[in-house]
C-alpha cells in the first residue's frame, strides 16, 4: 500500500464491543471483535458483510455513539474521547440509511442546513448563509431553487439524501461515515449518489467509510475493502485485489452469491443452509 | 402452443383517497405463459406492486379495480363468483406472496398452527367454527396430522427442515421465514405464483438460497410459472425467461430477459440498465454509471403523451403529445415512437 505518504485520519486499534443483557443470567453478544484498520485522507474504505456482521457497530464506535469495550479509535493520532464532542462532529459526519427520518416533516428542508450555522458559526448574516447554502448545493449538482423552501414529502428520497450530503461540505468535515446510505434508494438514483460520493473524495479530499451489504456498490466506489463476518474482519485489502482474488472462504462464498448482470447462476441441486439444520 | 396462465388485458386500477386519484396501473396488457418465469422491473412508484395486487384479486382497501380483464388459467377473476374465486382460484391456480409477507407470520403461534389456519381456510367452503363442531376429535386429529405431514414434505422440497413447523417465527432467520411463507402459499401446487420483492430484505447469500428454492419449485413441477417482481434487475436476470419493464403505470417493454439486458430497446430500459451498479469481479476502474435525471411522474396527473418524455434524452414533439402503443420489435414489444415504422 502507498500508506507512507498518506495521512492516517481515523485509526481503529483492536476495537471490540460486547453487548450484554440481563443482570443475573447475563447474555453476551460480541458484536465487534478485534477490528483494526485505518482510513487515510481522501480514500473510500468499504465495510461489507451480511446483516448482523457488526458493520453498523463499527460505525457507531467511530461516531462515538457507543463506547468500545476494549481497543480504541484514534482521530489524527489522538483518542476520540479527548476531542470536544461538538468539534468532533464538525469533522466527522454521518449519512444514514433513511433520508426521510433525518428531516422533521413539519419544517422545510432548509432547516437541516440552517441549523448547522447555529452550531458552527461560520456564517453570520442570513444573506451569507443563503449564499453558502446555494453555492454548496450547486457544487453537488442540486439546483437550489428546485429544493429550497420545500417540505420533505415534496422531494424524492434521492434528492433528500443528496441534500444531506451538503451538510458535511458546508462545515468542511474531513470524514463521512455513510452507513447504508444508498440502500433505500432506487437503482436509478443510487448511481447518482455513488458518483457524488466519489466526487467528494476526488474534489474535496473527504475520507469516506462506506458501509454496505451490496458488494456491487462496494466494488464500484471503494479504494479499500474490509469484509466482516460475525464481528471479525476476515479479509481486507485494496479493492482491486480483494474483488479479483478473494482468499478467505467466506469472502469467496459471499462474492459468489452476488447476482451479476451478464452472468447467470448455475442452479445445481438445492443447497441446504447449515443454519436451517441446527437446533 | 403455449398456454396462457395469466392474461392481463388493458387493466386499469387506481388509488382513491383524500390525495386524489392515483392511476397507478393504467392500461397494462401482459401475458404469462405456462412454464415461464416472467420478471417485472421498474423504479419504486411505477406500479409494479399495484399490478401484482390487482392480479391477485384482493387489492388493498384504497386500491380500486377500474376496468380491464384478468384471466387466471381461463377464469376471469373479477367476473367470477367470489366463493369460486376463493376456493378454486386462490392458492390452487394462483398464489400471491405480497411484499414483506414474512411479517405476516403470527409471532405468538408456532409455524404449524399458522399452517393449520391456512389449511382450514382453504380446504372447505364451510366456516371453521361449524366444521369443528361437526367433526369428532379423532377425525380432527387425523386431518391435522395429514395436513402437517403434507406441509412437512413440502417444506423439505424448499430446503427447509421439517422441524421448522414446531418453531416460532422469531426462531427463524429472514431467509427461512421467507421460504416458510413461500412454502405455505404453494401448498396446493398453484400453477402460477405471483411473488413481490421476495428477496429485498435479505442479504446476498440468503437471497441466493431463496431464489434457488423458487427455481427448484418450478423445476420439480410444484408451480408452473411465476411472475417475479423486483426492482433489482440483476436479480431478475438470474432467473427470468422474459421480463416486463414498467414505467409510470404502463408497460414500456416486454422482451426476453437476455435481450432486455443486452440490447434494451426502450430509452427507459436502457437508462435503467446503465444505472445499475453491477458486480463484476473482472471489471476495475470507476465511473461510467449514470443515474436517470428527474423523478418518476406524479400519477395523479401524468404527463400528456409518453410518460417518460420529461426524462428522455431522445424525445421528439410526437412523444409530448401522444402516448406510444406497444409495437413488436425483435422478440418483444416496445412502447416508443422511435420504433413506429
Amino acid at each position: 500500500m502507498m500508506g507512507e505518504e498518506m495521512e492516517k485520519i481515523v485509526q481503529c486499534e483492536n476495537l471490540s464491543k460486547t453487548f450484554t443483557s440481563g443482570l443475573i443470567r447475563t447474555k453476551c453478544c460480541e458484536a465487534v471483535k478485534n477490528v483494526t484498520f485505518d482510513i487515510e485522507k481522501g480514500e473510500i474504505v468499504s465495510l461489507v458483510g451480511e446483516s448482523g456482521s457488526g458493520k453498523t457497530t463499527v460505525a457507531k464506535l467511530i461516531l462515538r455513539l457507543i463506547e468500545p469495550t476494549s481497543g480504541r479509535v484514534l482521530f489524527y493520532g489522538k483518542g476520540v474521547s479527548s476531542y470536544d464532542r461538538r468539534e468532533y462532529y464538525r469533522r466527522v459526519q454521518a449519512i444514514v440509511q433513511d433520508p426521510y427520518s433525518a428531516y422533521n416533516p413539519f419544517y422545510k428542508v432548509d432547516r437541516v442546513l440552517e441549523e448547522i450555522f447555529g452550531l458552527y458559526k461560520n456564517g453570520s448574516s442570513p444573506e451569507k448563509r443563503k449564499e453558502i447554502i446555494s453555492s454548496t448545493l450547486k457544487r453537488i449538482g442540486i439546483n437550489p431553487e428546485e429544493i429550497l423552501g420545500r417540505y420533505p414529502h415534496q422531494l424524492s428520497g434521492g434528492q433528500l439524501q443528496r441534500f444531506l450530503i451538503a451538510r458535511p461540505l458546508i462545515i468542511n468535515s474531513e470524514v463521512v461515515v455513510a452507513d447504508e446510505a444508498t440502500s433505500m434508494l432506487d437503482a436509478s438514483t443510487r448511481a447518482g449518489i455513488l458518483n457524488l460520493l466519489l466526487s467528494l473524495k476526488d474534489n474535496e479530499k473527504i475520507s469516506i467509510l462506506f458501509i454496505t451489504h451490496d458488494i456491487a456498490q462496494a466494488q464500484y466506489i471503494s479504494d479499500r475493502v474490509l469484509v466482516m463476518q460475525k464481528g471479525e474482519v476476515v479479509e481486507q485489502g485494496p479493492a482491486s485485489e480483494v474483488f479479483l482474488d478473494p482468499t478467505h472462504p467466506y469472502t469467496k462464498e459471499l462474492f459468489s452469491s452476488v447476482p451479476q448482470l451478464h452472468e447467470k447462476w448455475d442452479f445445481g441441486n438445492i443447497t441446504q443452509d447449515p443454519a436451517d439444520k441446527s437446533q | 402452443m403455449a398456454e396462457h396462465l395469466l392474461e392481463i388485458e388493458d387493466l386499469k386500477g387506481n388509488y382513491r383517497g383524500i390525495f386524489g386519484i392515483v392511476r397507478a396501473v393504467d392500461g397494462v396488457t401482459l401475458t404469462v405463459e405456462s412454464g415461464e418465469i416472467m420478471g417485472l422491473a421498474g423504479e419504486s412508484g411505477c406500479g409494479k406492486s399495484t399490478l401484482a395486487q390487482l392480479s391477485s384479486g384482493s387489492p388493498s382497501p384504497l386500491l380500486h379495480y377500474e376496468s380491464g380483464r384478468i384471466l387466471v388459467d381461463g377464469i376471469d377473476i373479477y367476473k367470477t363468483d367470489p366463493e369460486v374465486f376463493r376456493t378454486e382460484v386462490k392458492c390452487k391456480r394462483m398464489s400471491y406472496v405480497p411484499q414483506a409477507s414474512m411479517d405476516s407470520l403470527n409471532p405468538v403461534k408456532r409455524i404449524r398452527d399458522f399452517v393449520l389456519d391456512v389449511v382450514n381456510e382453504r380446504s372447505s367452503k364451510k366456516p371453521l367454527i361449524l366444521r369443528i363442531r361437526d367433526l369428532s376429535r379423532a377425525r380432527r386429529q387425523s386431518l391435522k396430522k395429514e395436513a402437517l405431514k403434507m406441509a412437512g414434505d413440502h417444506f423439505e422440497k424448499l430446503g427447509l427442515d421439517r422441524s421448522v413447523l414446531d418453531r416460532y417465527p422469531h426462531e427463524l432467520s429472514g431467509g427461512m421465514k421467507q421460504r416458510v411463507v413461500i412454502g405455505i402459499s404453494t401448498l396446493w401446487n398453484p400453477k402460477l405464483l405471483i411473488i413481490d420483492e421476495p428477496t429485498s430484505a435479505l442479504d446476498v447469500t440468503t437471497q441466493k438460497r431463496v431464489i434457488e428454492s423458487l427455481v427448484n419449485l418450478k423445476r420439480i413441477g410444484i408451480i408452473k410459472s411465476m411472475l417475479f417482481i423486483s426492482h433489482d434487475i440483476t436479480v431478475l436476470g438470474q432467473l427470468c425467461d422474459r421480463c416486463a419493464v414498467m414505467y409510470g403505470g404502463k408497460i414500456v417493454e416486454v422482451n426476453r430477459m437476455d435481450d432486455i439486458l443486452n440490447k434494451p430497446e426502450h430509452p427507459y430500459t436502457r437508462m435503467l440498465i446503465s444505472s445499475v451498479v453491477s458486480y463484476d469481479p473482472t471489471r476495475m476502474g470507476k465511473g461510467g454509471l449514470k443515474s436517470i435525471p428527474g423523478s418518476p411522474p406524479d400519477l395523479r396527473n401524468p404527463p400528456e403523451g409518453c410518460r417518460f418524455y420529461p426524462r428522455c434524452e431522445m424525445c421528439s414533439d410526437r412523444c409530448k403529445s401522444k402516448n406510444p402503443p406497444l409495437k413488436p420489435v425483435g422478440n418483444g414489444v416496445v412502447a416508443c415512437w422511435r420504433h413506429d415504422g
